[in-house]
């Protein structure tokens, strides 16, 4: 019999997490329980980029798109949609003004505003089979890059205007090239998969939906540079993109897609993965390739550059999930295809977590040049609540914020960098009016200083020095003289730190300090936090005008902090209100005021 | 079984494409409606769920239901734009439930312009 339904059903991280597996089961028994496993298949998929909906599935032929699933919801899906062909309006999405929107990958902007090249595959093929790969064109650049010669594919990648999408944005065609002319008898390759940037799954996603893709452009580069292994350096936090690597290693294995004689061309190239303890500073690539040499993850003094001089003091190259992913689509596409997208100098297009106050979290794939408006507001539908955009953070602990004013700026790596924040690896979090600037410095300054690898001062001493400064401004005891040492440090670390990380460091603290600087000035001169997020600069109040008396506050409050009768006003004890805010959340009569501190201390 | 050449790839693709077939966005046509706030009064709501409908009770699965904004011509909402193959685009004005039925019926599965329901031919 024919197969008459296929339901992908997302198994990215985010749907997991969200109870996918339950989900699955439960329809799974459904489809049992009426004897349809013979012509409904379901298949797991990677990320289908929309996790904050999760779970969630779509069912084809017909494209329809069920979010936020339940395992009680299986029996209704599979009575009414399998059998009766009804779909389910309950479980469809919704837009944010309540409209219904059945089909998921045509109608709704979060899909349609996206071009996908790295993410072409996810969600759309069976990430453990390499048949539903291969039917997308998979291999096929493999096997066109071993019918030209290394130089011709680099020659293409160069064209392409590929750059580094792990950070820093190096030309890929050229650290090719330069690896390629360096003379040796062993060449190596490895895929930087440590993604350790907070919030960032970009590089998982891919690896977990689409894992041959990610193989494939190793193969390419390997034959480009001349390597004939190469590594993915993972971090073992990543358990399910391991195990589906380890599978898609197996299958190309095979196929003969890995190992002797590929193609029947004489080229041989395997790969191996090397599971990282995810310490971010093991992204950096000379304390990555120290790490897979199973030493201590420490950094070493560039140059030499590891195109010279890399894992085994061999030539190597080391690029980013993304970048490799890429490969495979501009060989079999050509570099035209690629180089036609995006901006003067970045082309195509680059994957963004967008993650925080935005109302569509998930992956987005758009062209270099989409500007920070469209993604943020357009693809991610804005801000949830009604509230003020404030600042978004690119490039993660190593990178700034960009405020309002410059939401029109089209993303590529030389606008972000003239900006005073980076690209990155393409984490993107949305602030919005109750994020402060200084707790958002001091909270990457708190991750950096945490994981610097204690190697050399500047980055040791000098990350703990101005998180020490952050405490003390966010805490309402900072000077003015604070906030120069807090400039004078930055650019001291940044100019003295021996590896990217102190070097990138400061870059939070110096972009916040650009753009709000009259955010840190509150905090000392007025000992106020305009976002009224700092809980030493802030006090809670009950407005004896609106209070009912309803005790609910009361109720909630952890510290017994509050006392009134019932229907008489309540008061809050400011010796013994923690701040927690629970308050503030309960009262349905908005009698409860998140105030500036000092406000209240003066008149009570 | 290595693959060891462009034919043993290709005869894989084919096997995997089978699988994939159902799946992939492969589209003969698409029908817009506009769902701008004039389009959504009058009533494009209703408009676009009646076409998901009939389509969905005509087992096509091959024809795209978009969502734009205002097309501009809201004395005439709800409007729906549908598109077949590589033909010129058509605007439909008024189109209420019957209507949508009937574009379903006569344009997208019969082939047939509905010259009353026509508002003027796109791109001109
Ligand atoms: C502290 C630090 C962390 C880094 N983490 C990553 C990472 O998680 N993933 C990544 O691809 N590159 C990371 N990089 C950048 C790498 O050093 C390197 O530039 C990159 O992997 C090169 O690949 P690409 O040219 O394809 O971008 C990091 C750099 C620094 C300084
Ligand atoms: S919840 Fe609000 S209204 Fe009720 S007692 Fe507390 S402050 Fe007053
Ligand atoms: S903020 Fe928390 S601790 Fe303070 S009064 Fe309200 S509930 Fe109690
Ligand atoms: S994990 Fe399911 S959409 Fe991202």
């Amino acid at each position: 019999m024919p197969l008459e339904n296929t339901i992908l059903i997302c198994a990215g991280g985010g749907c997991i997490s969200a109870g996918e597996i339950s989900v699955k089961e439960a329809l799974e028994n459904e489809i049992k329980k009426y004897a349809l496993d013979g012509v409904v298949k379901v298949v797991e998929t990677g990320c289908m980029d929309a996790c904050s909906l999760g779970p969630l599935m779509v069912i084809y032929p017909e494209g329809v798109f069920y979010q936020k699933l339940k395992p009680s919801d299986a029996k209704e899906i599979v009575e009414e949609h399998l059998l009766k062909g009804r779909v389910v309006q309950r479980l469809l999405y919704k837009g944010p003004s309540g409209e219904i929107k059945p089909r998921a990958t045509e109608e709704i902007p979060f899909f349609t505003r996206q071009v996908r090249i790295a993410t072409r595959n996810l969600g759309v093929i069976d990430p453990a089979s390499i048949e539903e790969y291969i039917a997308r064109d998979g291999y096929f650049a493999l096997r066109k890059a071993l019918s030209m010669t290394p130089e011709m594919v680099i020659e293409e990648i160069k064209k392409s205007g590929l750059r580094g999408r792990g950070g820093a944005g190096f030309p890929t065609g050229l650290k090719w090239e330069l690896t390629r002319k360096s003379k040796s008898d062993e060449k190596y390759l490895i895929c930087n998969a440590d993604e350790g940037d907070p919030g960032a799954f970009m590089d998982r996603s891919m690896m977990e939906g689409d894992p041959h893709s990610l193989l494939e452009g190793m193969a390419i580069g390997g034959y480009a540079i001349g390597a004939h292994q190469g590594y993915i350096y993972v971090r073992a936090e990543y358990p399910l993109a391991i195990e589906r690597l380890k599978i898609a290693i197996k299958q190309a294995r095979e196929y003969g897609l890995l190992g002797k004689d590929i193609f029947g061309s004489g080229f041989d190239f395997d790969v191996d993965l090397r599971i990282g303890a995810g310490a971010f500073v093991c992204g950096e690539e000379t304390a990555l390739i120290q790490s897979v040499e199973g030493k201590r993850g420490q950094p070493v003094q560039k140059p030499p550059y590891p195109a010279q001089s890399g894992l085994w003091k061999k030539p190597t190259v080391i690029n980013n999930v993304e970048t490799l992913v890429d490969v495979p689509y501009i060989i079999n596409k050509g570099w035209e295809a690629f180089a036609s997208i995006g901006t003067e100098k970045s082309k195509g297009t680059k994957v963004f977590a967008l993650v925080g106050k935005v109302n569509n979290t998930g992956l987005v794939e758009v062209p270099m040049g989409t500007t920070l408006r469209e993604l943020i507001f357009d693809i991610g539908g804005g801000i949830p609540g009604g509230k003020r955009f404030k600042a978004v953070q690119t490039g993660g602990p190593s990178g700034g914020c960009i405020p309002e004013e410059y939401l029109d700026t089209p993303i590529d790596y030389e606008s972000l960098t003239s900006l005073g924040t980076i690209m990155g690896s393409g984490g993107m979090i949305v602030m919005d009016e109750d994020t402060c600037m200084v707790d958002v410095a001091r909270f990457f300054l708190q991750f950096t200083a945490d994981e610097s690898c204690g190697k050399c001062t500047p980055c040791r001493e000098g990350t703990r020095k101005m998180l020490s400064i952050l405490d003390k401004i966010v805490e309402g005891n900072g000077t003015m003289e604070d906030i120069e040492r807090l400039e004078t440090l930055a650019v001291t670390i940044k100019d003295t730190a021996l590896c990217g990380l102190g070097q990138t460091a400061p870059n939070p603290v110096l972009s916040t300090l650009r753009y709000f600087r009259d955010e840190y000035e509150a905090h000392v001169k007025e000992k106020r936090c305009p976002a009224k997020s700092c809980k030493a600069l802030i006090a809670y109040r009950i407005d004896p005008a609106k209070c009912t008396g309803c005790t609910a506050c009361a109720r909630a409050c952890p510290t017994g902090a509050i006392t009134g009768e019932v229907r008489k006003v309540h008061t809050i004890d400011q010796e013994k209100c923690i701040k927690c805010g629970s308050c503030f959340e309960v009262c349905r009569f908005d009698a409860v005021e998140k105030l500036d501190a000092v406000e209240v201390t003066a008149d009570t | 079984m290595k693959i060891k050449s462009l034919e043993d790839l290709e005869k894989i693709k084919e096997e995997g494409l089978k699988n994939l077939s159902g799946r992939q966005g492969k589209k003969r046509g698409r029908i817009t409606v506009a769902m701008g706030t004039c389009g959504i009064s009058a009533g494009a709501k209703d408009t676009l769920m009646t076409i998901i409908d009939e389509l969905d009770k005509n087992g096509i699965d091959d024809i795209a239901v978009v969502q734009s904004g205002c097309m501009g011509l809201c004395e005439v909402e709800p409007t729906v734009e549908v598109q077949i193959g590589d033909q010129e685009p058509v605007i439909y004005g008024n189109v209420g439930i019957e209507e949508a039925k009937r574009i379903v019926k006569e344009h997208v599965i019969g082939g047939r312009i509905l010259g009353d329901l026509l508002v003027k031919k796109s791109a001109q």
